[in-house]
């Protein structure tokens, strides 16, 4: 049996030899061919004509109309340029805002000795139970009792306090070392000063993880800005998106112009903040 | 508190002269700055959060046509009507088809992908990416592609192109109930961009089954392939699919941009939850009383699936043999 053991290894190494790798590098490339589809779509759309598009015959390359891109901007009737505004607005916003107020309570809930912490733990954790699409109705009924509708802040303050961020943060911290909290006592600070200096600055790992998903998944959204955002001036990209399908009179052309740049934003994070993400993703398990 | 003005407090911020207290901890008052620390996320949670929920459970229980402070206390009747005299129950019925297609399919992708992708040796980040890219589209972005371009009805749309080519006739994907090719078109939207999300996860999973494992059973005998594959990879992996398996069943369950933007809210046919929830809440009716009531309906079947699915299968990430 034991003399078996180097063989089967090498085996294994092999994989099934050379058919099998083929098989597989076969597969996984049909697999990514059907996944790019999409953003081939998109990509020859935005840079063909109408006619182009809808012609008898399936064109595999645009024409490389780069003049949509400004027709898109200089068309006043689609106010695209305003949307992509409003949603960097937004999406900066609450992932700042969300790394601000969560990461602090879960420092707080995780590092800071205080007898009742359980408690407010636990209080924190039962807004788990609840998701937040469900609470859109109650929320929307706070926020135009507010007078938020149509407005930056109904759009991001009431997004800012996840339970579950809060969650993740107190998770990462509770296994965050304890020897330099220590150096940091050394140097006299209290609870702030360590928080800021010493804290912070040794989990940027973390805060880029949890901010490159909050950051997606706020350009992303669609209900509530959908619900708050009624007058076109607070529409983001995704109601833009969302009005252009239903409506008859923009072109085919420059839908799929806004959509391309639309999501530019987003392809350019993942390119290059991808570790992080993946890191993210992996760590924390699970985006709510 | 006034000692704390900007994140700029120096080292000489004088955090309360407590006397230098002997090890354990930092200086400073723990039970203040735990409310320092906590107290903003806290009011947040209150007023955002926790006031909501208890405002709509008490509207439930009004008459709140076009008034959030309803004086009519009507008991039950929004949710007698909301349960029989309107379309939320065929909601939950759309919710439950379009659970029983999306949950196992995303799930057996995400893993398949996740196995292949964990057996190549070059190009692994390659790929990787772009499985994991479709992540990035919103879900209007992808909606406006599925229905305007790739299962557009006319004979321009790319899978009536294709189909063209094979003879087959043109046919409208969306806007014809039956048959239900629309399920088509939703399911695969949403497997394009949710698939490599959960293959991330799948794939974390399978990096820490310990190798040793493998050996040991082709010591046995085992044969590489789907034996190894029934008997260590899948037991191995358990707590990470109950963990997917969950979050897809509550994210189906709070489906709603690509239906709002691919079916509409006109149809009669495929109008998931949420949607029903927006049309009654926020349509002409503005019935915050009966939408507040069924959104407590939602939450208490979720909390249900969520709770029974942990009892059941054991939450994720517990004790695995």
């Amino acid at each position: 049996m034991t003399v078996a053991t180097p063989q089967v290894r090498r085996d294994r190494k092999k994989g099934s030899g050379v058919l099998g790798n083929t098989g597989l590098y076969i597969a996984v490339s049909v697999a990514a061919f059907l996944f790019l589809i999409p953003f081939y779509l998109i990509f020859r759309n935005a840079l063909s004509t109408d006619p182009e598009i809808t012609g008898e015959n399936w064109k595999l390359l645009p024409s490389f109309q780069w003049g949509n891109i400004s027709e898109l901007f200089d068309d006043p009737t689609v106010e695209f340029a305003h949307s992509m505004w409003n949603s960097t607005v937004i999406a900066v916003l609450s992932t700042v805002g969300t790394l601000l107020f969560c990461s602090m309570a879960g420092y707080g809930l995780a590092r800071i000795p205080y007898k009742h912490a359980n408690k407010v733990f636990y209080a924190v954790l039962a807004t788990l139970m609840v998701p937040t699409a469900v609470t859109f109705v109650p929320s929307f009924v706070l926020v135009s009792s507010l007078g938020w509708i149509d407005t930056y802040r109904g759009m991001i303050v009431p997004g800012l306090f996840s339970g579950f961020t809060c969650f993740l943060f107190r998770q990462y911290f509770l296994g965050f070392p304890k020897e330099l909290e220590e150096a940091a006592r050394v140097d006299g600070l209290g609870y702030w000063g360590a928080y800021w200096r010493i804290v912070v600055p040794n989990s940027l790992n973390f805060f880029a993880a949890i901010a490159t998903i909050t950051f997606i998944s706020g350009w992303n959204a669609f209900l509530w800005p959908l619900v708050i955002g009624q007058d076109p001036n607070a529409w983001t990209v995704q109601v833009a998106l969302s009005s252009f399908m239903t409506n008859q009179t923009v072109n085919f052309h420059l839908i799929f112009m806004a959509t391309a740049i639309s999501i530019l934003p987003l392809v350019f994070v993942f390119l290059f903040l991808q570790r992080w993400l993946v890191q993210g993703i992996a760590q924390t398990g699970i985006k709510g | 508190m006034s000692t704390t003005t900007t994140r700029g407090v120096a080292r000489p911020a004088p955090a309360k002269a407590s006397p230098a207290r002997p090890r354990r901890g930092l200086r400073g008052n723990p039970t203040l700055n735990f409310w320092l620390f906590t107290g903003p996320f806290l009011i947040g949670l209150v007023i955002f959060v926790f006031v909501p929920i208890v405002w709509s459970f008490w509207l439930s229980f009004f008459d709140a046509r076009y008034t959030v402070t309803p004086s009519h206390f009507i008991g039950f009747d929004n949710y007698k009507q909301i349960l029989t005299n309107s379309n939320f129950p065929a909601s939950l019925v759309t919710f439950t088809v379009f659970a029983a297609f999306i949950v196992p399919t995303t799930w057996a992708l995400s893993l398949g992908l996740a196995l292949l992708v964990n057996q190549l040796r070059f190009m692994r980040a390659f790929f990787r990416s772009v499985f994991f890219l479709p992540t990035a589209v919103s879900y209007v972005a992808a909606a406006l592609i599925w229905k305007m371009s790739i299962f557009n009805g006319v004979r321009f749309g790319l899978a009536n192109t294709v189909m063209s080519w094979f003879g087959v006739d043109s046919m409208s994907w969306i806007s014809n109930p039956s048959p239900p090719w629309y399920w088509l078109v939703i399911v695969t939207l949403r497997l394009w961009i949710q698939a490599g999300f959960y293959m991330i996860l799948f794939l974390a999973a399978l990096q820490n089954i310990p190798p040793e494992l493998y050996e040991a059973a082709s010591i046995d005998g085992a044969k590489r392939g789907w034996q190894t594959f029934r008997y260590i990879t899948l037991p191995q992996l358990r707590a990470t699919s109950t963990a997917v398996i969950l979050l897809l069943l509550i994210a189906a369950y709070q489906a709603f941009d690509e239906f709002f933007n691919i079916i509409g809210t006109k149809a009669t046919w495929a109008q998931t939850p949420l949607m029903e929830l927006y049309k009654t809440a926020l349509g002409t009716d503005q019935d915050y009383g009966a939408g507040s009531a069924g959104a407590v309906i939602l939450s208490v079947l979720i909390c249900i699936v969520t709770l029974a699915q942990g009892k059941i299968m054991g939450f994720g990430g517990g004790e695995e043999k």
